[in-house]
């Protein structure tokens, strides 16, 4: 023990560093850099409503009673008194007026749910709008597209809790499509509700579920997902100075430590000052389920609304088949077009490196134009998303605006194949025309609104040239070559085997990269700085301003 | 003596022998007019019938026909009763501005004699459903709980839980029943109008109808202990409202983080 004076601070760090060598740990947050933009906090807005949600749902988790036992209300909610109901719905109420706290601690649950699974759709856009999902982390990719699938479904496993008239009839709609599916649907429906629906087996069974199941998977994934992040180093946007190999921003520990930290109690504050000024899930309004009412516009939460858009737009098909029936009007829209649309989104980042033939490692994000087709394929699938989405709600348009809801779906259903077509074209041109306008930039400067006269008469407007971080934005365009159309034989006229393959990916990537605004060349940006330092000597003549 | 003198000279004397002396002719007024005014109904009704066929002649007959046998424009009257028509004219859905898929609710052009008059014409064609009296929509008392369960069974597959109404097929709906009074959600429930059912005594007893009654006003009336309610229509307008003011608010905050830094 040395006998040097040690401040209490240095007292506790020694004393942490002897027992689980604390320094070493320090020295690795202290030297970790995080770059900076508002855009990298949406993942993290999913994770503080995360933990929002983990601790208002253990508040509820003390209170609520996960049993169909049917029992009659006797608590202060008048309008309710003497009703007969299950012990679930019972407890909800009692949560929400009974209870100290307890309808704020649901509100909190409710909306943090609702901020938790549009923050990580929000994440996800923005990854996959800047191609961060590009090697090396695709896998990381995966994870946060099974991490959405997981929080879509333990958030409809929580609404389905309190067995509300509402949430009874997401339960129906649900069992309609485990019934739908082929062969062993009648079977899986019996297990799950442990007979005949609703049965007095399926919300303990739920509960379980959504208390300890999905939220330890998340929970494992979410710990996976960050970790990776930590390995793969966080992706930056290009600018001066930033490269793939570098990482240009502010130490973890204490600059994005304290931000971090920040935001989390922003994020808690906001949600609790939602929660507490704005009701969510009124499920006193909506009485107890039985399966023989049901209430006008019953919809699911947000994140379910384009399932049951799906369900609104499919025409009733049902096909009778090896002695059985095969109920389209459920198992296309409920599980063939969620299926098609999670598998797509997962393994898109092997799509696009199969149709770029690109397999180097990318650090540095690109900005949305210079990757157009993929942009162009992601506001395609938000635009069939949100489709579906609208016809989610498409009763509520009908009488909001006073129009037919037979007309709106059918718009949608014609909207759903026509409108994702329209915006990939028109996103895609968008795209190419701002990739124009950067190479403008770069060879001619910026159009700087002062007009000129010649001495001759002619009026011209001067271009400035770019500021050096503009220019290294711009600069940072990665151009890819479509891969070239494989020859169909060997030197000695035998056909390839693998080229049929080849040909087809070649086509795809043709189809992906042919129409590419290059970046001007190393030549062509010398000779536009000439041009400048020409301009700047004050030869402002005819010939300059031709371009 | 001394008393009654002391209460005599109180500075509060005047105004209250004034008060008493007030209500004391009030009473009286009140009295001897109820006396006269129910052989005044007597009267009414004679002349209400003649002035309602007028009225009716005036302002429904282009569509319903001069005795209301109906025409290629709208139903025969015959028979519909005198709730049918006060459920109508006095919601202003009748006279129809414009021939439509359904008519909107709207101010009533007519005052409450008129309907009255018109409701009185219309009876005397053939019997139907009368007017419900104060005493079918007295809703003191009511089982609130009762009217919950069926209301939920009867009413909110077309209305909404809260009674904020839905869309039906081909532009058709089920209008929200904020502005109801009690008497008219009585009379549509006997007299079904447009698209609805009719929901008769013996199928939704009186008692029941009450209980309905009074489980709309409630939702209608009672408080919203969850805060603001986002017009009671459950997930659509809580989506859109996260999606509206809560991402703003914590991408705003997001960006400030963000920013901060430089």
């Amino acid at each position: 023990m040395s006998l040097t004076q040690q401040s209490p601070t240095s007292k506790v760090l020694t004393w942490a560093d002897e027992r689980f060598g604390a320094a070493k740990g320090l020295r690795v947050a202290m030297n970790k850099v995080f770059p900076d933009h508002w855009s990298f906090m949406l993942g993290e807005i999913a994770l503080y409503s995360f933990i929002i949600i983990l601790l208002s749902g253990t508040y509820l988790t003390l209170f609520f009673v996960p049993s169909m036992t049917e029992i009659v209300y006797n608590g202060s909610y008048v309008p309710l008194k003497g009703v007969k109901m299950t012990e679930a719905y019972a407890s909800s109420l009692d949560i929400s007026f009974d209870v100290r706290g307890g309808l704020l601690m649901r509100q909190i649950h409710h909306w943090a749910a609702l901020f938790f699974v549009g923050a990580m759709s929000v994440h996800m856009l923005r990854v996959f709008f800047t191609g961060a999902f590009r090697k090396p982390r695709e896998l990381n990719w995966v994870i946060g597209t099974v991490l959405l699938t997981l929080g879509i479904v333990e958030g409809f496993a929580g609404y389905s809790l309190p067995d509300d008239l509402l949430s009874g009839t997401g339960l129906r709609i649900t069992q309609g499509i485990i019934l739908a599916t082929p062969v062993i649907g009648t079977w899986a429906s019996s297990l799950l509700f442990g007979g005949e629906f609703p049965g007095t087996d399926f919300i303990p069974r739920l509960f379980t579920i959504h208390v300890l199941l999905v939220p330890g998977i998340i929970l494992a994934l979410v710990t996976v997902h960050m970790l990776l992040v930590v390995f793969h180093k966080h992706t930056q946007f290009p600018g001066p100075g930033r490269t793939n190999k570098n990482v240009v921003g502010y130490p973890l520990l204490p600059v994005y430590v304290a931000k971090a930290g920040g935001f989390f109690f922003i994020v808690f504050g906001i949600t609790t000052l939602l929660a507490a000024l704005v009701t969510i899930n009124p499920i006193w309004m909506f009485g107890p389920y039985v399966p023989n009412a049901v209430s006008a516009g019953s919809q699911p939460d947000w994140y379910m609304g384009f399932l049951d858009g799906a369900v609104r737009l499919m025409p009733g098909i049902e096909v009778q088949i090896f002695g059985g029936t095969l109920g389209l009007n459920m198992l296309v829209p409920a599980m063939v077009i969620p299926g098609i649309m999670f598998t797509l989104l997962g393994l898109y980042p092997w799509i696009e490196a199969w149709a770029s033939g690109d397999r180097s490692i990318h650090n540095l994000l690109d900005r949305p134009r210079n990757a157009p087709t993929r942009t162009a394929l992601g506001v395609m699938a938000l635009t069939f998303y949100v489709i579906l989405w609208a016809s989610g709600g498409n009763d509520l348009i009908a009488t909001t605006f006073g129009l037919s809801i037979n007309s709106i779906t059918w718009t949608l259903r014609f909207g759903l194949f026509i409108l994702p077509a329209i915006a990939f074209w028109v996103t895609k041109r968008i795209c190419l025309s701002l990739q124009r306008r950067d190479r403008e930039k770069l060879l001619h400067g910026r159009e700087s609104g002062r007009i000129m006269r010649l001495p001759h008469g002619e009026f011209i407007e001067i271009h400035e040239p770019i500021s050096d971080k503009e220019k290294a934005k711009l600069l940072s365009k990665v151009d890819i070559t479509p891969l070239a159309l494989p020859a169909a034989e060997d030197a000695n006229g035998v056909a390839l085997p693998q080229a049929r393959k080849r040909r087809i990916q070649a086509k795809v990537s043709q189809w992906f990269y042919a129409d590419n605004v290059p970046r001007p060349t190393a030549a062509e940006l010398e000779e536009a700085e000439a041009h400048f330092a020409h301009l700047e000597s004050g030869h402002h003549d005819r010939e300059l301003e031709s371009h | 003596m001394r008393f009654t003198a002391a209460l005599r000279r109180n500075r509060l004397a005047a105004p209250l022998v004034m008060v008493a002396a007030l209500v004391a002719t009030g009473a009286a007024y009140a009295a001897i007019d109820s006396s006269t005014s129910a052989v005044q109904a007597a009267v009414t009704t004679e002349t209400s019938v003649t002035q309602g066929k007028m009225l009716f002649a005036e302002g429904c007959s282009s569509c319903h026909g001069l005795n209301a046998e109906g025409t290629t424009d709208g139903p025969s009257l015959i028979g519909v009763g005198a709730a049918a028509v006060d459920f109508q004219v006095s919601s202003g859905r009748m006279p129809m501005a414009t021939q439509g898929i359904q008519a909107p609710r709207k101010e009533s052009i007519y005052s409450e004699e008129e309907i009255a008059a018109l409701a009185a014409w219309v009876a005397s064609l053939a019997p139907g459903p009368a007017i419900p009296t104060d005493e079918d929509i007295n809703t003191a008392g009511a089982n609130l709980a009762e009217g919950g369960e069926a209301f939920r069974v009867n009413c909110a597959q077309c209305h909404n839980f809260a009674g904020q109404g839905g869309a039906l097929t081909g532009g058709k709906y089920a209008p929200n029943l904020n502005k109801a009074t009690a008497r008219q959600i009585y009379e549509a429930m006997l007299t079904g109008p447009q698209n609805m059912p009719i929901f008769s005594d013996e199928t939704l007893p009186k008692e029941q109808k009450r209980a309905i009654i009074a489980y709309i006003e409630e939702m209608r009336n009672g408080a919203n202990p969850g805060g603001l309610d986002l017009g009671k229509y459950g997930p659509v307008t809580e989506g859109l409202f996260a999606w509206t003011a809560g991402f703003l608010l914590l991408i705003v905050a997001a960006v400030w983080i963000g920013v901060k830094a430089k």
